[in-house]
């Protein structure tokens, strides 16, 4: 599939490790001009080293700060052109049962991995409309569509990503632009490094494919999405789950 | 310098994709010139680029015609 991404400017959010790094390093293989954030100098940093053979760039973001979205994507156009691939990537975890989850631990989610995508698309879409293509791709999770004890929170966020998703696509389609999801199952990460032995043996009795997803599986799905191939493809969430959830 | 109207028809043209001849000063964005609800957001913010004017949400809505946004322009940006 390489270079068929040529001339696009792709921004990814949450870049710095993890499936974010995997999906930025895809998506510049495959032609386009890559920036992608993390919420530290260092991170940045590191994602512009990564990067740099293949024509990307670090900058430092924080999602859930409105002024520096915008900020940044107008930055992006000055320096490289309108954004026309938006991955949104960026994401936490504050995992706890609903009877200690503090309000804070729901907001935070809530804030980071849904207002955040609210945020990045509002910014990108004035460039896309008027250049009449665009493309949209959301991580979400299995979680948000099987749901997850201890993840009420992160749950709420990734289905909320998945409804605006389709909310989007339905009013922006009849500009060529195309909003759809990837919704992950059970990836090697940082994130899921934290699981306990018994609950990731457990897992993997689920996954129809036997093993856990690593970061490329995701980035595949994601540039799929991203290319010329998925023209008519828009409103849907690709589930990327090693058979472990079939909806 | 260009006029206000000739400014708004210009971005009219350009917006809804018409021919500059039917853009007369009571066409209707969306009964003549076809427009749908997004060309119409798209339209109110494109004038308040050109205009460097915030145009609030309930005004926007007044703004049906070529005239009403002439009119608008008019009586809240200094030229």
């Amino acid at each position: 599939m390489s270079g068929n991404l040529q001339g696009e400017i792709a921004l990814v959010t949450g870049a710095s490790r993890g499936i974010g790094a995997a999906i930025a390093r895809r998506l510049a293989a495959d032609g386009a001009t890559v920036i992608g954030t993390a919420t530290s100098e260092a991170g940045a940093a590191a994602i512009g080293a990564t990067l740099a053979e293949a024509g990307g760039h670090g900058r430092m973001l924080n999602v859930t700060d409105s002024a520096a979205v915008d900020a940044l994507v107008g930055a992006v156009a000055k320096e490289f052109g309108p954004v026309s691939i938006l991955v949104n990537n960026a994401g936490i975890t504050r995992d706890q049962l609903l009877m200690r989850m503090k309000e804070d631990d729901w907001q935070a989610i809530l804030d980071t991995n849904l207002s955040s995508v609210y945020r990045t698309s509002k910014a990108v879409m004035r460039g896309m409309m008027k250049a009449q293509k665009g493309r949209i791709i959301s991580i979400a999770s299995v979680i948000g569509l099987t749901g997850n004890p201890g993840q009420a929170n992160y749950a709420a966020a990734k289905a909320g990503i998945i409804a605006f998703s389709k909310s989007l696509a339905r009013e922006i389609g009849s500009r060529g632009i195309t909003v759809n999801v990837v919704a992950p199952g059970f990836i090697e990460t940082d994130m899921t490094a934290q699981l306990p032995p018994e609950q990731r043996q457990a897992l993997l009795g689920q996954i129809a494919l036997g093993r856990m997803g690593q970061p490329d599986d995701i980035a595949q799905a994601v540039a799929f999405l991203a290319s010329p191939a998925a023209a008519w493809i828009t409103g849907e969430t690709l589930h990327v789950n090693g058979g472990m959830y079939m909806p | 310098m260009s006029s206000i109207e000739e400014r708004v028809k210009k971005i009219v043209v350009e917006q809804l994709g018409v021919k500059e001849d039917e853009v007369t000063q009571n066409a209707s964005f969306v009964d003549d010139l076809g427009a749908d609800s997004l060309d119409t957001v798209e339209l109110v913010m494109a004038l308040e680029e050109e205009f460097e004017c915030e145009i609030p949400d309930e005004e926007a809505e007044k703004i049906t015609t070529v005239q009403q946004a002439v009119d608008y322009i008019k009586a809240h940006v200094k030229a």
